[in-house]
Protein backbone atom coordinates (compact mmCIF):
# COMPACT_ATOMS: atom_id res chain seq x y z
CA UNK A 1 0.00 0.00 0.00
CA UNK A 2 1.67 3.30 -1.04
CA UNK A 3 1.58 6.08 1.77
CA UNK A 4 -1.05 8.73 1.92
CA UNK A 5 0.95 12.19 1.03
CA UNK A 6 -1.73 14.15 2.14
CA UNK A 7 -4.48 13.73 4.86
CA UNK A 8 -6.99 15.76 5.91
CA UNK A 9 -8.73 14.61 9.12
CA UNK A 10 -11.78 15.98 10.92
CA UNK A 11 -11.14 19.83 9.12
CA UNK A 12 -13.54 22.49 10.23
CA UNK A 13 -12.68 26.14 9.13
CA UNK A 14 -14.71 29.14 10.50
CA UNK A 15 -14.37 32.80 9.53
CA UNK A 16 -15.74 35.21 11.77
CA UNK A 17 -17.48 34.76 14.99
CA UNK A 18 -21.51 35.29 15.85
CA UNK A 19 -23.95 36.46 13.31
CA UNK A 20 -21.18 36.84 10.66
CA UNK A 21 -19.40 33.21 10.93
CA UNK A 22 -19.22 31.64 8.34
CA UNK A 23 -18.20 27.82 8.21
CA UNK A 24 -15.93 27.10 5.04
CA UNK A 25 -15.53 24.19 5.64
CA UNK A 26 -16.82 21.47 8.02
CA UNK A 27 -15.55 18.23 9.13
CA UNK A 28 -13.57 17.39 5.71
CA UNK A 29 -11.87 13.90 5.77
CA UNK A 30 -9.82 13.50 2.52
CA UNK A 31 -6.44 10.92 1.87
CA UNK A 32 -4.88 11.75 -1.63
CA UNK A 33 -2.04 8.84 -2.14
CA UNK A 34 1.03 9.63 -4.45
CA UNK A 35 0.67 9.37 -8.19
CA UNK A 36 -3.37 9.70 -7.42
CA UNK A 37 -5.18 12.64 -8.72
CA UNK A 38 -8.00 13.85 -6.85
CA UNK A 39 -10.81 16.70 -8.19
CA UNK A 40 -12.62 18.73 -5.28
CA UNK A 41 -15.36 19.39 -7.33
CA UNK A 42 -18.19 22.29 -6.40
CA UNK A 43 -19.73 25.65 -6.86
CA UNK A 44 -17.94 29.13 -5.94
CA UNK A 45 -18.15 29.31 -2.20
CA UNK A 46 -18.22 25.98 -1.63
CA UNK A 47 -15.49 26.03 0.41
CA UNK A 48 -12.82 23.79 -2.31
CA UNK A 49 -10.25 26.80 -2.35
CA UNK A 50 -10.37 26.73 1.25
CA UNK A 51 -9.56 23.61 1.08
CA UNK A 52 -7.43 23.84 -1.09
CA UNK A 53 -5.23 26.44 1.12
CA UNK A 54 -4.99 24.71 4.02
CA UNK A 55 -3.85 21.69 2.73
CA UNK A 56 -1.12 23.59 1.40
CA UNK A 57 -0.89 25.37 4.72
CA UNK A 58 -0.76 28.70 3.72
CA UNK A 59 -4.16 28.71 6.29
CA UNK A 60 -4.78 26.94 10.05
CA UNK A 61 -7.60 24.72 10.29
CA UNK A 62 -10.04 26.01 13.37
CA UNK A 63 -10.24 22.33 13.62
CA UNK A 64 -9.02 19.46 12.34
CA UNK A 65 -6.08 17.73 11.35
CA UNK A 66 -3.89 18.14 8.20
CA UNK A 67 -0.69 15.40 7.52
CA UNK A 68 1.65 16.33 4.75
CA UNK A 69 3.45 12.36 4.11
CA UNK A 70 2.51 11.74 7.80
CA UNK A 71 3.76 14.71 9.44
CA UNK A 72 1.03 16.99 11.34
CA UNK A 73 1.54 20.25 10.31
CA UNK A 74 -0.21 21.60 13.59
CA UNK A 75 3.02 20.16 15.62
CA UNK A 76 5.46 22.09 13.29
CA UNK A 77 6.94 25.58 14.26
CA UNK A 78 6.14 28.03 11.73
CA UNK A 79 9.74 27.79 9.99
CA UNK A 80 9.46 23.80 9.29
CA UNK A 81 5.76 24.76 8.00
CA UNK A 82 7.49 27.53 5.14
CA UNK A 83 10.24 25.10 4.51
CA UNK A 84 7.73 22.02 4.02
CA UNK A 85 5.75 23.79 1.40
CA UNK A 86 9.05 25.66 -0.18
CA UNK A 87 10.27 21.87 -0.50
CA UNK A 88 7.66 19.90 -0.91
CA UNK A 89 3.85 21.48 -2.15
CA UNK A 90 3.61 22.85 -5.61
CA UNK A 91 0.93 25.59 -6.49
CA UNK A 92 -1.09 25.71 -9.53
CA UNK A 93 -3.59 29.13 -9.86
CA UNK A 94 -5.79 30.09 -12.04
CA UNK A 95 -4.27 33.21 -12.73
CA UNK A 96 -0.57 31.90 -13.51
CA UNK A 97 1.43 33.93 -10.41
CA UNK A 98 4.57 34.37 -12.47
CA UNK A 99 6.62 37.48 -11.64
CA UNK A 100 6.76 39.19 -14.94
CA UNK A 101 10.71 41.23 -14.15
CA UNK A 102 12.01 37.28 -14.33
CA UNK A 103 12.33 34.68 -17.24
CA UNK A 104 10.93 31.28 -17.17
CA UNK A 105 13.92 29.69 -15.94
CA UNK A 106 14.55 32.34 -13.26
CA UNK A 107 10.41 32.23 -12.42
CA UNK A 108 11.13 28.40 -12.28
CA UNK A 109 14.66 28.58 -10.31
CA UNK A 110 13.29 30.97 -7.66
CA UNK A 111 11.50 28.50 -5.18
CA UNK A 112 14.70 26.62 -5.30
CA UNK A 113 16.95 29.75 -4.66
CA UNK A 114 14.53 31.06 -1.85
CA UNK A 115 15.51 27.33 -0.34
CA UNK A 116 19.30 28.02 -0.34
CA UNK A 117 19.96 26.66 -3.42
CA UNK A 118 22.80 28.08 -5.28
CA UNK A 119 21.64 30.11 -8.23
CA UNK A 120 23.68 27.89 -11.31
CA UNK A 121 22.38 24.76 -9.82
CA UNK A 122 19.04 25.72 -9.51
CA UNK A 123 18.75 27.67 -12.89
CA UNK A 124 20.20 24.00 -14.33
CA UNK A 125 16.87 22.54 -12.15
CA UNK A 126 14.66 24.45 -13.93
CA UNK A 127 16.00 24.05 -17.34
CA UNK A 128 15.42 20.09 -16.37
CA UNK A 129 12.00 20.58 -15.57
CA UNK A 130 11.23 21.98 -18.66
CA UNK A 131 13.04 19.82 -20.45
CA UNK A 132 10.76 17.23 -18.95
CA UNK A 133 7.40 19.13 -19.21
CA UNK A 134 8.48 20.10 -23.72
CA UNK A 135 9.26 23.63 -22.62
CA UNK A 136 12.69 23.95 -23.43
CA UNK A 137 12.28 26.39 -26.05
CA UNK A 138 10.60 29.08 -23.62
CA UNK A 139 13.36 29.24 -20.75
CA UNK A 140 15.03 33.12 -21.81
CA UNK A 141 11.59 34.38 -22.12
CA UNK A 142 9.53 36.99 -20.25
CA UNK A 143 5.97 35.49 -18.80
CA UNK A 144 4.00 38.45 -20.59
CA UNK A 145 5.63 36.94 -24.00
CA UNK A 146 3.58 33.70 -23.60
CA UNK A 147 0.65 33.04 -24.29
CA UNK A 148 -1.84 32.11 -21.40
CA UNK A 149 -1.68 28.28 -21.91
CA UNK A 150 1.88 28.59 -22.21
CA UNK A 151 1.97 30.58 -19.23
CA UNK A 152 0.00 27.75 -16.88
CA UNK A 153 2.61 25.38 -18.16
CA UNK A 154 5.24 27.06 -16.82
CA UNK A 155 3.24 27.82 -13.93
CA UNK A 156 3.02 23.91 -13.53
CA UNK A 157 6.81 23.36 -14.03
CA UNK A 158 7.47 25.96 -11.16
CA UNK A 159 4.61 23.71 -9.18
CA UNK A 160 6.85 20.84 -9.91
CA UNK A 161 10.55 21.99 -9.86
CA UNK A 162 12.86 19.84 -6.84
CA UNK A 163 10.99 17.65 -4.81
CA UNK A 164 7.48 18.30 -4.79
CA UNK A 165 5.68 15.62 -3.78
CA UNK A 166 2.29 17.37 -3.68
CA UNK A 167 0.38 19.64 -6.40
CA UNK A 168 -2.34 21.83 -5.19
CA UNK A 169 -4.31 22.89 -8.53
CA UNK A 170 -6.77 26.37 -8.09
CA UNK A 171 -9.10 26.32 -11.73
CA UNK A 172 -6.06 25.59 -13.61
CA UNK A 173 -7.43 26.06 -16.84
CA UNK A 174 -9.58 28.78 -15.94
CA UNK A 175 -9.19 31.17 -18.52
CA UNK A 176 -8.06 29.11 -21.10
CA UNK A 177 -9.91 27.55 -24.03
CA UNK A 178 -10.57 24.25 -24.07
CA UNK A 179 -8.21 22.54 -26.19
CA UNK A 180 -5.51 24.61 -24.44
CA UNK A 181 -7.19 23.35 -20.95
CA UNK A 182 -6.69 19.95 -22.23
CA UNK A 183 -2.76 20.29 -22.58
CA UNK A 184 -2.25 21.62 -19.28
CA UNK A 185 -4.03 18.58 -18.03
CA UNK A 186 -2.28 16.16 -19.65
CA UNK A 187 1.11 17.95 -18.14
CA UNK A 188 -0.37 17.64 -14.94
CA UNK A 189 -1.81 14.25 -15.02
CA UNK A 190 2.16 13.79 -16.68
CA UNK A 191 3.32 14.67 -13.04
CA UNK A 192 0.75 12.78 -11.30
CA UNK A 193 1.68 9.69 -13.20
CA UNK A 194 5.39 10.26 -12.26
CA UNK A 195 4.76 10.54 -8.51
CA UNK A 196 3.23 13.71 -7.79
CA UNK A 197 -0.11 13.41 -5.26
CA UNK A 198 -2.30 16.30 -6.60
CA UNK A 199 -5.55 17.49 -5.75
CA UNK A 200 -7.72 19.98 -7.93
CA UNK A 201 -10.12 23.11 -7.65
CA UNK A 202 -12.39 22.91 -9.89
CA UNK A 203 -16.26 23.73 -10.92
CA UNK A 204 -15.67 22.28 -14.09
CA UNK A 205 -16.67 18.27 -14.53
CA UNK A 206 -14.03 18.51 -18.12
CA UNK A 207 -11.78 19.40 -15.48
CA UNK A 208 -12.82 16.92 -12.84
CA UNK A 209 -13.10 13.76 -15.50
CA UNK A 210 -9.19 14.16 -15.49
CA UNK A 211 -8.70 12.95 -11.87
CA UNK A 212 -8.69 9.31 -10.63
CA UNK A 213 -11.09 10.17 -8.06
CA UNK A 214 -14.06 12.84 -7.48
CA UNK A 215 -14.98 14.75 -4.44
CA UNK A 216 -18.20 16.66 -4.50
CA UNK A 217 -18.91 19.67 -2.22
CA UNK A 218 -21.37 21.95 -1.08
CA UNK A 219 -21.44 24.37 1.71
CA UNK A 220 -18.02 23.31 3.18
CA UNK A 221 -19.10 19.82 3.53
CA UNK A 222 -18.19 16.47 1.13
CA UNK A 223 -21.16 15.17 0.08
CA UNK A 224 -20.14 12.32 -2.57
CA UNK A 225 -17.56 11.12 -4.24
CA UNK A 226 -17.24 9.58 -7.99
CA UNK A 227 -14.97 7.04 -8.83
CA UNK A 228 -11.90 5.24 -9.80
CA UNK A 229 -13.93 5.50 -12.65
CA UNK A 230 -14.40 2.25 -14.64
CA UNK A 231 -11.82 1.60 -17.47
CA UNK A 232 -12.80 2.73 -21.04
CA UNK A 233 -13.53 -0.37 -22.13
CA UNK A 234 -16.82 -0.73 -20.48
CA UNK A 235 -18.17 2.08 -22.97
CA UNK A 236 -18.36 -1.04 -25.17
CA UNK A 237 -21.07 -2.39 -23.52
CA UNK A 238 -23.04 0.12 -21.97
CA UNK A 239 -25.08 1.16 -24.66
CA UNK A 240 -24.30 -0.61 -27.95
CA UNK A 241 -23.75 -4.40 -27.80
CA UNK A 242 -21.06 -5.53 -30.90
CA UNK B 1 -26.75 8.00 -36.99
CA UNK B 2 -25.61 7.55 -40.77
CA UNK B 3 -23.25 4.60 -41.04
CA UNK B 4 -24.89 5.24 -45.36
CA UNK B 5 -22.77 8.72 -45.56
CA UNK B 6 -19.68 7.40 -43.22
CA UNK B 7 -19.51 4.16 -45.77
CA UNK B 8 -20.01 7.27 -49.30
CA UNK B 9 -17.25 9.21 -47.64
CA UNK B 10 -14.94 6.01 -46.96
CA UNK B 11 -15.58 5.12 -50.97
CA UNK B 12 -14.87 8.63 -51.80
CA UNK B 13 -11.59 8.73 -51.10
CA UNK B 14 -11.22 5.82 -53.51
CA UNK B 15 -12.69 2.03 -54.60
CA UNK B 16 -12.19 -0.03 -51.16
CA UNK B 17 -13.44 -4.03 -50.66
CA UNK B 18 -16.20 -4.60 -48.53
CA UNK B 19 -13.60 -5.93 -45.85
CA UNK B 20 -11.74 -3.00 -45.47
CA UNK B 21 -14.83 -0.28 -45.63
CA UNK B 22 -15.11 -2.40 -42.16
CA UNK B 23 -12.21 -2.13 -40.77
CA UNK B 24 -11.74 1.76 -42.11
CA UNK B 25 -15.49 2.46 -40.60
CA UNK B 26 -14.02 1.25 -36.88
CA UNK B 27 -10.56 2.96 -37.24
CA UNK B 28 -11.98 6.26 -38.14
CA UNK B 29 -15.17 5.96 -35.75
CA UNK B 30 -13.40 4.74 -32.71
CA UNK B 31 -14.83 2.11 -30.70
CA UNK B 32 -17.36 4.42 -29.41
CA UNK B 33 -19.22 4.01 -32.60
CA UNK B 34 -19.33 -0.05 -32.67
CA UNK B 35 -21.22 -1.29 -35.74
CA UNK B 36 -22.05 -5.51 -35.99
CA UNK B 37 -20.48 -7.15 -38.83
CA UNK B 38 -23.29 -7.41 -41.50
CA UNK B 39 -24.44 -3.38 -40.96
CA UNK B 40 -21.67 -2.76 -43.26
CA UNK B 41 -22.31 -5.23 -46.05
CA UNK B 42 -26.16 -4.80 -45.81
CA UNK B 43 -25.67 -0.68 -45.93
CA UNK B 44 -23.60 -1.01 -48.78
CA UNK B 45 -25.99 -3.00 -50.59
CA UNK B 46 -28.42 -0.62 -50.57
CA UNK B 47 -26.46 1.74 -51.63
CA UNK B 48 -25.83 0.24 -54.79
CA UNK B 49 -29.24 -0.72 -54.90
CA UNK B 50 -29.82 3.43 -55.11
CA UNK B 51 -27.20 3.72 -57.56
CA UNK B 52 -24.69 5.65 -54.96
CA UNK B 53 -22.34 2.75 -55.49
CA UNK B 54 -21.26 0.45 -57.63
CA UNK B 55 -19.46 -2.87 -58.03
CA UNK B 56 -17.36 -4.37 -60.63
CA UNK B 57 -18.79 -8.53 -60.44
CA UNK B 58 -21.81 -9.68 -59.75
CA UNK B 59 -20.74 -11.31 -56.12
CA UNK B 60 -22.67 -11.47 -53.52
CA UNK B 61 -22.03 -8.36 -50.79
CA UNK B 62 -19.59 -9.10 -48.65
CA UNK B 63 -15.81 -8.70 -47.72
CA UNK B 64 -14.24 -9.14 -50.98
CA UNK B 65 -16.56 -7.64 -53.12
CA UNK B 66 -15.04 -4.05 -54.22
CA UNK B 67 -16.93 -0.72 -54.12
CA UNK B 68 -16.90 2.84 -55.85
CA UNK B 69 -18.91 5.70 -55.24
CA UNK B 70 -20.67 6.81 -58.51
CA UNK B 71 -21.22 10.42 -59.06
CA UNK B 72 -25.04 10.46 -57.86
CA UNK B 73 -23.01 8.74 -54.41
CA UNK B 74 -20.89 11.60 -54.46
CA UNK B 75 -23.83 14.66 -54.49
CA UNK B 76 -25.88 12.76 -52.14
CA UNK B 77 -22.45 12.99 -49.47
CA UNK B 78 -21.92 16.74 -50.80
CA UNK B 79 -25.56 17.21 -49.73
CA UNK B 80 -25.81 15.51 -46.25
CA UNK B 81 -22.41 17.13 -44.97
CA UNK B 82 -23.92 20.54 -45.83
CA UNK B 83 -27.75 19.81 -44.42
CA UNK B 84 -28.20 20.47 -40.74
CA UNK B 85 -29.18 17.61 -38.12
CA UNK B 86 -33.12 17.34 -38.14
CA UNK B 87 -34.30 20.21 -36.44
CA UNK B 88 -37.65 19.48 -34.97
CA UNK B 89 -38.04 19.49 -30.70
CA UNK B 90 -36.02 17.37 -29.02
CA UNK B 91 -37.92 14.92 -27.29
CA UNK B 92 -38.07 15.88 -23.17
CA UNK B 93 -35.08 14.59 -21.90
CA UNK B 94 -35.68 11.73 -19.32
CA UNK B 95 -33.26 13.71 -16.94
CA UNK B 96 -35.16 16.96 -16.88
CA UNK B 97 -38.40 14.97 -16.82
CA UNK B 98 -37.25 13.49 -13.33
CA UNK B 99 -35.44 16.58 -11.89
CA UNK B 100 -38.81 18.11 -12.45
CA UNK B 101 -40.83 15.90 -10.80
CA UNK B 102 -38.31 15.84 -8.25
CA UNK B 103 -38.48 19.51 -7.09
CA UNK B 104 -42.23 19.11 -6.82
CA UNK B 105 -42.41 16.42 -4.79
CA UNK B 106 -42.94 16.75 -1.02
CA UNK B 107 -39.96 14.69 1.18
CA UNK B 108 -37.53 14.37 -1.02
CA UNK B 109 -34.32 15.46 -1.02
CA UNK B 110 -34.06 17.15 -4.61
CA UNK B 111 -30.14 17.94 -3.77
CA UNK B 112 -29.42 14.37 -3.41
CA UNK B 113 -31.23 13.24 -6.62
CA UNK B 114 -29.21 16.13 -8.60
CA UNK B 115 -25.85 14.57 -7.17
CA UNK B 116 -26.86 10.91 -7.84
CA UNK B 117 -27.17 12.18 -11.58
CA UNK B 118 -24.22 14.57 -11.43
CA UNK B 119 -21.62 11.95 -10.26
CA UNK B 120 -22.94 9.59 -12.76
CA UNK B 121 -22.16 12.26 -15.37
CA UNK B 122 -18.88 12.75 -14.02
CA UNK B 123 -18.39 9.01 -13.60
CA UNK B 124 -18.84 8.72 -17.81
CA UNK B 125 -17.01 11.56 -18.52
CA UNK B 126 -14.12 10.27 -16.63
CA UNK B 127 -14.30 7.06 -18.63
CA UNK B 128 -14.16 9.52 -21.79
CA UNK B 129 -11.39 11.27 -20.67
CA UNK B 130 -9.40 7.95 -19.79
CA UNK B 131 -10.21 6.78 -23.35
CA UNK B 132 -8.48 10.55 -24.60
CA UNK B 133 -5.58 9.98 -22.53
CA UNK B 134 -5.18 6.14 -23.94
CA UNK B 135 -5.81 7.18 -27.64
CA UNK B 136 -3.00 7.37 -30.19
CA UNK B 137 -2.71 11.45 -30.54
CA UNK B 138 -3.33 11.02 -34.31
CA UNK B 139 -6.80 8.57 -33.68
CA UNK B 140 -8.69 11.98 -34.89
CA UNK B 141 -12.16 9.64 -35.16
CA UNK B 142 -11.97 8.76 -31.82
CA UNK B 143 -10.68 11.65 -30.01
CA UNK B 144 -13.75 13.60 -32.32
CA UNK B 145 -15.70 11.38 -30.59
CA UNK B 146 -15.00 11.04 -26.99
CA UNK B 147 -15.03 15.10 -27.34
CA UNK B 148 -18.44 14.94 -28.67
CA UNK B 149 -19.47 12.40 -25.80
CA UNK B 150 -17.83 14.66 -23.64
CA UNK B 151 -19.46 17.76 -24.39
CA UNK B 152 -23.01 16.29 -24.34
CA UNK B 153 -22.36 15.32 -20.61
CA UNK B 154 -20.80 18.23 -19.62
CA UNK B 155 -24.08 19.86 -20.69
CA UNK B 156 -26.15 17.93 -18.40
CA UNK B 157 -23.86 18.48 -15.75
CA UNK B 158 -24.02 21.98 -16.14
CA UNK B 159 -27.52 22.07 -15.93
CA UNK B 160 -27.98 20.13 -13.19
CA UNK B 161 -25.74 23.30 -11.44
CA UNK B 162 -28.04 25.62 -12.69
CA UNK B 163 -30.95 23.26 -11.59
CA UNK B 164 -29.82 22.75 -8.29
CA UNK B 165 -29.09 26.61 -7.73
CA UNK B 166 -32.44 27.54 -9.15
CA UNK B 167 -34.33 25.30 -6.90
CA UNK B 168 -32.29 26.19 -3.79
CA UNK B 169 -32.93 30.05 -4.69
CA UNK B 170 -36.46 29.09 -5.21
CA UNK B 171 -37.01 27.14 -1.44
CA UNK B 172 -34.95 30.52 0.30
CA UNK B 173 -37.45 33.01 -1.04
CA UNK B 174 -40.59 31.19 -0.15
CA UNK B 175 -42.57 34.55 -0.07
CA UNK B 176 -41.59 36.39 -3.65
CA UNK B 177 -42.46 33.02 -5.14
CA UNK B 178 -45.93 32.55 -3.58
CA UNK B 179 -46.55 36.50 -3.85
CA UNK B 180 -47.94 36.26 -7.38
CA UNK B 181 -49.46 32.52 -7.87
CA UNK B 182 -49.94 31.69 -11.10
CA UNK B 183 -51.28 28.63 -13.19
CA UNK B 184 -48.35 26.16 -12.71
CA UNK B 185 -47.29 27.35 -9.77
CA UNK B 186 -49.74 26.29 -7.39
CA UNK B 187 -47.76 23.20 -6.04
CA UNK B 188 -45.17 25.36 -4.32
CA UNK B 189 -45.78 24.54 -0.24
CA UNK B 190 -45.79 27.53 1.10
CA UNK B 191 -48.31 28.45 4.04
CA UNK B 192 -50.77 31.15 3.22
CA UNK B 193 -49.84 33.48 6.60
CA UNK B 194 -45.96 33.23 6.07
CA UNK B 195 -44.88 36.60 7.65
CA UNK B 196 -43.51 39.01 5.85
CA UNK B 197 -39.84 40.27 5.62
CA UNK B 198 -36.66 39.27 4.98
CA UNK B 199 -37.24 35.60 5.63
CA UNK B 200 -34.34 33.66 4.27
CA UNK B 201 -34.99 30.72 5.24
CA UNK B 202 -38.13 29.67 5.15
CA UNK B 203 -40.34 26.36 6.58
CA UNK B 204 -39.02 23.64 4.98
CA UNK B 205 -36.38 25.71 2.75
CA UNK B 206 -33.22 23.35 3.86
CA UNK B 207 -35.23 20.44 2.06
CA UNK B 208 -32.80 20.78 -1.03
CA UNK B 209 -29.92 20.22 1.31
Amino acid sequence: MTAAVLELRGVTKVYGAGATEVHALTAVDLTVQAGEMVAVMGPSGSGKSTLLTIAGSLEAPTSGEVLVEGTSLAGMSAGDRARMRRRHVGYVFQDYNLLPGLTVTENIALPLELDGVRARKAAEVARHTLDDLGLADHGRRFPDELSGGQRQRVAIARALVGDRRLLLADEPSGALDTQTGEVVMRLLRKACNAGAATVLATHDAQLAAWADRVVFVRDGVTVDQAGPAAGPESLLTADTPR
Amino acid sequence: MSVRHALLALLSEGPKYGLQLRQEFEARTGVVWPLNVGQVYTTVARLERDGLVASDDGEEPGPQKAYRITPAGGEELAAWLRTPPAAEAPPRDELVIKILVAARLPGVDVAQIIQAHRRRLVETMSRFTRLKQDAAEDDLGLLLVADAEIFRLEAFVRWLDAAEARIRHHAHAPAAASATPSPGHSATPTPPNTPSGPARRGPGARATR
